[in-house]
């Protein structure tokens, strides 16, 4: 069995790896379509196998409680954004955005980044948890140019510089990591590996580790939309394919989020470190309020959707920031609501940009009224993303705000005060997409909703009662975060 | 053969070795920041490479390592000769000679350098007061070389300064990494780098991005972003 769970974990990153190139070869972009949701779907049965049958962790490879959650999670929404994606590209051939060429190159690019994104999640070694960063974050740069408008290749190219300085930061950081683990570990893969690092934490240098720590935070924290340096965010959600707006709100900021996450923890269990939670927290404070501000003079729907993934992001990084049990079990229950839902908005945004023709708010009116199906899924959406209930994320909400009430009121206070000013500005713009006299030009749609009743029902499920069993896994991850 | 040279320096030559090296790189990072022509830029980068080459390589002889000599080689071959070709190239087809002007005016990007250089120095050697002295200094260098890169980037507008810029912060990367005594997958990290580079240089070819596309107009930015009303 545990030679099984091993292929298992090479599954997740082999699967993709091999569908990339069959993928690459493909001339039929139908075919592609169901190859990639195929290969998708493999993926997320490698890594449900893994969370029944876990494998001792080898000097490669790494599962435990914390990343089991992420890389579920990341072949989950991979696997639905891939079957939203074949009903999305269909049309974007129908109107002549993409052309059969381009979607080959995208399909191929979709699978190098599930193999970027897990070999990040699931491997035990700081250098190729950095390579696997690095090569989702290229692929997903090609994407984002797909559409080669100007507009797209300035998106694509902005994400394409600032992404590439935040991994040479988190590199450097990498490396002071092992310079702090040398001495202890010695040289040579061992002093790379996360398990050595984390029962050998107390022996390592805390100078190193500090200054190592920030470098990551902002090397990493760029990839994850921290403020400030989320400058690529917008741009790239915006110009790009929907679904590929879909996995990085979705799954990219997840995969950036838990890096930061790992060292956290390697920093927690040396007692002279400075308290890597105060950075984190006022880092996704910061990001709170600035997203917040910034979405009530948004124009375009992906652009404003992406900037609420920001200020998600901020309220994720301050709940991993303070801590403790309930704030660190708030901070999984978020990430993992926000996962769901964004992506799901993402992808009722993508039909209505289709069936409208525009991503401009003011062009799109009233599509309770003209699009029904359409118009109440996004109102359930912006429901659920701005934290009513009774969906999953006021649940988790709720629990860091009361926990953090209790240990710093004033932060509790700020915190609630930044998620009110982001819910006004969502409130607004969704009563003025949704409601009203509709506007003008509107075509059919004919794709698939399944995946967006499939992930906002998850939500609803969990936030009208959090299943025992997800709590006390979260409870558990929580103690080991620390 | 080789492991009697090396018993023949001691280990004060060798380290001064090196520690030239890499404050030689910090000196053609200054180099960089005052071009005021595009082709000097390229030529001035093609030389940061070279540099980092011969520290590197060092490096490998002394730590007797062999495989960074890949990493020494990648630089001398791909970084200071390759790519400063193609962005000659670059500049020739996208007929940008012209001179570039960093943002703040010469005198005070310099100034921000020297801060930079006296930050990592104040910050690194502190850190590091416990790690051995050939990765201590090292470390610190390479940092100076990293800020000094990210200076480049953000004081120039030019794309081609912006990829010059990059490259030499990522070179700043490779010295701190070849300088981590027996830190494994450098090989593999720097030509991880090289293919990222190759990367920005074709889009840049491809895509004929000529400036940053930022503008001090904000208006003709938020009709970019589709932000207008």
């Amino acid at each position: 069995m545990t030679r099984l769970a091993i292929d298992a974990v090479v599954a997740t990153i082999a699967v993709p790896a091999v569908a990339a190139l069959i993928l690459s070869l493909m001339p039929s972009w139908r075919l592609a379509s169901r190859i990639n949701i195929l290969a998708s779907l493999l993926t997320v049965i490698a890594s449900a196998f893994l969370l029944l049958h876990r494998p001792a962790p080898t000097s490669l490879f790494l599962i435990d409680d914390l990343n089991i959650v992420f890389l579920l999670l990341n072949s989950f929404v991979g696997f639905t954004t891939s079957v939203f994606s074949a009903s999305y590209i269909a049309h974007e051939l129908d109107t002549g955005h993409l052309t059969p060429r381009y979607l080959r190159f995208y399909h191929a690019m979709y699978q190098v980044m599930m193999v970027g994104m897990n070999l990040a999640l699931v491997t035990n070694n700081l250098g190729l948890m950095w390579f696997g960063v690095e090569l989702a974050t290229l692929s997903t740069v090609m994407m984002v140019g797909i559409y080669r408008t100007p507009a797209s290749i300035e998106a694509s190219w902005k994400y394409l510089i600032l992404g590439s300085v935040g991994i040479a930061l988190a590199l450097f950081g990498t490396i002071l990591i092992y310079l702090a683990a040398k001495p202890v570990l010695g040289t040579g893969m061992g002093a790379m590996q996360w398990t050595n690092l984390l029962r050998h934490a107390a022996a390592l240098d805390p100078a190193m580790l500090n200054v190592g720590f920030v470098f990551l935070l902002i090397g990493y924290g760029t990839k994850a939309g921290l403020v400030p340096m989320h400058a690529w965010l917008p741009d790239a959600h915006a110009e790009g394919p929907t679904p590929i707006s879909a996995v990085l709100s979705g799954l990219l900021l997840n995969v950036a989020l838990y890096t930061i996450l790992r060292f956290k923890v390697l920093l927690a269990g040396s007692a002279a470190t400075i308290e890597p939670g105060i950075l984190m927290a006022s880092a996704g404070l910061v990001s709170l309020f600035f997203a917040a501000i910034m979405l009530y003079r948004r124009r375009d729907i992906k652009r404003m959707f992406a900037y609420s993934s920001i200020e998600h992001m901020g309220i994720i990084a301050f709940a991993f920031g303070i801590g403790g049990p309930l704030g660190n079990i708030a901070g999984l229950l978020q990430m993992m609501m926000h996962s769901l839902t964004k992506s799901a908005i993402f992808f009722s945004v993508g039909h209505v940009a289709q069936a409208k023709d525009t991503q401009k708010i003011t062009e799109i009116r009233g599509l309770t009224t003209s699009h029904p199906l359409l118009g109440w899924t996004l109102v359930a959406g912006v429901a659920a993303i701005a934290g009513l209930p009774p969906f999953g994320i006021f649940t988790s909400e709720f629990l860091l705000i009361t926990s953090t009430f209790a240990r710093a009121p004033i932060l509790a206070v700020l915190l609630g005060f930044g998620i009110l000013l982001a819910f006004g500005a969502l409130l607004i713009r969704m009563t003025a997409l949704c409601f009203g006299q509709p506007s003008s030009g509107s075509n059919a749609i004919t794709a698939s909703s399944v995946p967006i009743f499939l992930h906002l029902g998850i939500v609803l499920l969990i936030g009208l009662a959090l299943p025992a069993f997800l709590y006390d896994w979260f409870a558990h991850v929580a103690t080991l975060l620390g | 053969m080789t492991s009697t040279i090396a018993a023949l320096i001691s280990p004060a030559t060798s380290l001064s070795v090196a520690h030239v090296l890499a404050g030689s790189l910090i000196l053609v990072s200054f180099m960089m920041l005052y071009q005021d022509r595009l082709s000097s830029v390229i030529n001035v980068l093609a030389l940061h490479a070279a540099v980092l080459g011969l520290a590197v390589g060092w490096q490998a002889y002394i730590q007797g390592a062999p495989e960074l000599y890949i990493t020494a080689a990648l630089a001398l071959g791909f970084k200071a000769v390759v790519i400063p070709l193609a962005l000659h190239r670059i500049v020739e087809r996208l007929g940008i000679h012209r001179e570039v002007e960093a943002v703040g005016g010469i005198s005070l990007t310099m100034l921000a350098g020297i801060g930079l250089v006296a930050l990592s120095m104040m910050v690194m050697l502190r850190t590091a007061a416990h790690a051995d002295a050939l990765a201590r200094e090292d470390v610190a260098l390479a940092l100076s070389v990293i800020l000094l890169g990210l200076l480049m980037m953000v004081t120039r507008r030019n794309a081609v300064s912006q990829i010059a810029g990059f490259m030499s912060l990522e070179n700043g990367l490779i010295l701190a990494a070849a300088g981590a005594q027996g830190m494994p997958l450098v090989v593999e990290i720097s030509v991880a780098f090289s293919i990222l580079i190759a990367f920005i240089v074709i889009g840049v070819f491809l895509f004929r991005i000529r400036e940053r596309f930022d503008t001090v107009d904000s208006a003709a930015l938020d009709a970019f972003r589709g932000e207008l009303q």
